[in-house]
């Protein structure tokens, strides 16, 4: 069988981050084609070069036997490549067979035809299984299965000859999982390849031909065969660093035990998130949760500080039991966060270096809700020079710094004396190698300092290699707690993509 | 959303900048003038077109009407024609740069000048009256404010009502009359009569609701919290700020304000009624956008708002001289809003 797309020598650079470096990949027409790897190695980028959202900087992308370079994700869609991306991007108010039919509607002279439009979708749904469906019914109203449905009869809308799904798996229950599998074998005997994007390795053996992985941008192998070959190859394959990560030295284990509890929570549930979570963090202690997307460890991270609330459980901040839904409370009790989306969720991106420091911390530089400009920025100044902001003026728009320095400045926030906890979600996401070995520095002083922590991250070397104790998670439930160090990745990978705890 | 809104708008802002250092050094400049006192802010790229544009209006008034325009009384009326709004408008520019809006203004204002007029209030004495609007005009804002905080409702949706609902409110406590300041309570008519260094007392109430509300909004922790809730809420919240509290307070600072505008109000009418204020939260909000605030919040200043608003007021002020078609003026100024908006476009586009 040919191969429907050849890309060969992709390179993909953003400020300060190689994300592609290099990338092959070869589809053939009517395969599923499986794309592998650990958050970080590339794989998102790598799709939207592909869907025609990023324009790649280096490599050749061969379509049907044809060069092609899309512009747009309109003229990929063209050329017979669609992409179902996790975030559907369905629109709720509109019918099926409109959502369907988005931006090239069956009409004359600016009218949609209606009775043309829900017939020609019905079709499509037929074609995918789904006779059923009525496409007048309001996209809002159907549940994450049937969405993804009617993304995929967007789809075959056009003629298209390739399917990328971004881990169509994710919101889906088991039943709906296997209707999902039927649907691509469905599409792959018409002739049209699917490529497959899952972190889960059985539904890969289930329903891919062949796996291509993914490690650091670059191709670390490419297409093997998706049920022959071991896991164990899968796995080292992923985890074979070029890069080692500099870490900082742990103090030895056990030597917490005696400290006091920094933070207890007991049976902590939010109902459809993760269920009866008890862990502790002693002082001084960085305590790991290793999981995947969806595991809920950030929802579990959030809980604690109250920015979600619980429906059931407890959380007890050195003795003091922390109301829940409050994160105004949560930080007067001692607590801060370094959440997930930095530029979302952490920066006032308006906003100087300084000001961004100092906005937890407001009460501290104020008298009566008067800032004591001088102090604040005496301590602004003094924060970042502790975690040696670059460039160091506190006065430039936090902005212009990079991820890794930004994210510095979200830590600064909440190094004010009275911390007593540090929640630290995916604290070097976009930041590259250098700057990581800086921030593992400041989170371990920090840690000596007396501060516990609670670090959530995707990529089990850095859960590893810098907490003491490590609770790995699997959809929404703590299935292993042990010392770091008895662990190692493969094991802890086994765990989170298999469930075979021990 | 959040970076469209951090790039002022512009959601295409991804490609990397190919002169990052001259960027970033006029940024660093726009953000924190080398000493951020009044001048210096004035002195900014933005109030500086501003204030250009108030000169140019100066001049227009003085080839124009030569005999009328620069005369003591004519820039006293335009300074108290300025007063009402512009303490409206303190309190909007608070409301927007959170990121929310206020169209209850003008009809807050009305009921608290009927309130404070019936003769149930006028009983009390002119004190009690300026008391008696202050607190309905904030009430009225903690009202609107607890709908949208605590409600969850869309602040346009919220303000809406709150608008329709005050007006009908005024109608019903007034009967529809205007109702005058008795002869007991002149001392309230005095704010308008009363000149000091040749302005009207209401004038100085109007400075100093700026100088405060420009302090509260620079100096405190509440007005550092008012750029970070309507910058990036979500970013706020996780820094631990009340955000719903916070949203709460700026309404009702928003209706402090127009019990306040209620006070000058009757000073100036010498009446309470339920058709003062009419149009006015537009008037206020095409000020806040002219001075250069982002409707989309996180970003703006007091002093744009007032320049914005003097702006304003100085047209209105042209074409009654001139004795021309008011119609003509409306046309004028939403060119104005028009034309400000663009600019501020272009010179956020070219910093970012």
């Amino acid at each position: 069988m040919s191969d429907l797309l050849v890309m060969r020598g992709i390179v993909k650079q953003f400020p300060g981050v190689r994300a592609l470096d290099g990338v092959d990949l070869d589809v053939r027409a009517g395969e599923v084609h499986c794309l592998l790897g650990q958050n970080g190695a590339g794989k998102s980028t790598l799709i939207k070069v592909l869907a025609g959202a990023h324009q790649p900087d280096e490599g050749t992308v061969t379509f049907g036997g044809e060069p092609v370079r899309f512009a747009g994700p309109i003229a990929a869609i063209k050329s017979g490549i669609s992409t179902i991306y996790q975030e559907l991007d369905l629109v709720d108010g509109l019918s099926v067979a409109e959502n369907i039919f988005l931006g090239h509607e069956h009409a004359a002279f600016g009218f949609t035809r209606r009775g043309e439009t829900n017939k020609a979708a019905s079709e499509l749904l037929g074609r995918l299984g789904h006779g059923e469906m009525r496409p007048t019914i309001e996209v809002g109203r159907l549940a994450a299965a049937g969405k993804q449905i009617v993304s995929m009869a967007r789809a075959l809308s056009h003629e298209t000859r390739l399917i990328v799904m971004d881990e169509p798996s994710a919101a889906l229950a088991h039943d709906e999982v296997a209707n999902l599998f039927r649907v691509i074998r469905d599409l792959t005997a018409q002739g049209v390849a699917v490529v497959y994007i899952s972190h889960r390795l059985e539904e890969i053996r289930e329903i891919g031909d062949r796996v291509t992985v993914l490690k650091d941008g670059r191709t670390a192998a490419v297409g093997l065969p998706a049920r022959e070959t071991p896991t164990s190859t899968v796995v080292s394959l992923m985890t074979g660093r070029d890069v080692e990560y500099v870490f900082p030295s742990r103090p030895a284990p056990g030597s917490h035990d005696n400290r006091p509890e920094v933070l207890k929570v007991e049976g902590l549930t939010l109902s459809g998130r993760f269920s009866d979570v008890s862990l502790t963090v002693r002082e001084g202690e960085i305590v790991g949760l290793a999981g995947l997307v969806g595991s809920g460890r950030s929802e579990i991270v959030e809980t604690v500080y109250g920015a979600r609330r619980a429906s059931s459980g407890q959380v007890l901040l050195a003795g003091e039991p922390v109301p829940p839904g409050s994160t105004s409370k949560a930080v007067r009790l001692g607590m801060g966060l370094a959440p997930e989306e930095r530029k979302s969720q952490a920066l006032l991106m308006n906003e100087s270096v300084a000001r961004n420091i100092t906005i937890a911390g407001l009460g501290k530089y104020s008298r009566f809700g008067w800032v004591d400009r001088k102090k604040e920025s005496a301590a602004a100044a003094s924060l970042a020079e502790t975690v040696d902001i670059r460039p160091p003026d506190p006065r430039r728009p936090v902005r212009t710094l990079s991820g890794g320095n930004q994210q510095k400045a979200v830590f600064a926030r909440w190094l004010v004396e009275d911390r007593k906890l540090l929640l630290l979600d995916e604290p070097t996401r976009g930041v590259d190698v250098g700057a990581r070995a800086e921030l593992y520095a400041v989170i371990r002083r920090l840690a000596d300092e007396g501060v516990g922590v609670l670090l959530v991250s995707s990529e089990v070397p850095e859960v590893l290699g810098l907490a003491d104790r490590v609770l790995v998670l699997r959809e929404g439930k703590v299935i292993h707690e042990s010392d770091a160090r008895e662990l190692d990745e493969s094991r802890v990978l086994d765990m989170i993509m298999e469930g075979s705890a021990l | 959303m959040t970076d469209a809104r951090a790039s002022g708008g512009n959601p295409q802002s991804t490609q990397p900048p190919a002169d990052e250092h001259t960027r970033v050094e006029e940024q660093a400049r726009a953000a924190h003038p080398a000493e951020p006192g009044v001048l210096s802010r004035v002195g900014q790229a933005r109030h500086l077109g501003l204030v250009v544009a108030l000169i140019l209006l100066a001049v227009v008034g003085l080839v124009t009407t030569p005999a009328n325009f620069a005369t003591s009384s004519n820039l006293v009326s335009i300074l108290a024609l300025a007063s009402t709004i512009g303490v409206i408008t303190v309190g909007m520019t608070f409301v927007i740069i959170g990121g929310g809006i206020d169209l209850s203004v003008g009809a807050v204002m009305a009921l608290a000048s009927v309130w404070a007029t019936t003769l149930a209030t006028q009983a009390y004495g002119p004190v009690v009256m300026a008391i008696c609007a202050i607190l309905v005009g904030t009430g009225a804002g903690l009202v609107s404010g607890f709908l949208i905080s605590y409600g969850r409702m869309v602040p346009f949706i919220a303000t809406l009502a709150m608008l329709v609902a005050a007006r009908g409110l005024a109608q019903r406590m007034s009967d529809r009359r205007t109702q005058l300041v008795g002869p007991d309570n002149s001392a309230i008519v005095d704010l308008s009569t009363t000149r000091v260094l040749g302005l009207p007392l209401l004038v100085y109430i109007f400075a100093l609701v700026v100088v405060i509300g420009w302090l509260v909004l620079n100096r405190t922790t509440f007005g550092r919290r008012t750029y970070a809730v309507g910058g990036n809420p979500e970013a706020a919240r996780l820094a631990g700020i009340n955000v719903r509290r916070h949203t709460m307070m700026l309404y009702a600072l928003s209706g402090l304000c127009c019990g306040i505008a209620a006070v000058i109000i009757m000073a100036r009418t010498t009446t309470g009624s339920s058709t003062h204020g009419d149009l006015y939260e537009l008037d206020a909000i095409a000020a806040v956008i002219i001075g250069g605030t982002l409707l989309t919040g996180g970003r703006g200043t007091i002093i744009g708002s007032i320049l914005g608003l003097l702006i304003f007021t100085v047209i209105t002020n042209l074409f009654i001289l001139n004795g021309l078609n008011t119609s003509d003026q409306l046309i004028a100024k939403g060119l104005i809003i028009v034309v400000a908006v663009l600019l501020q476009r272009r010179s956020l586009e070219s910093r970012t």
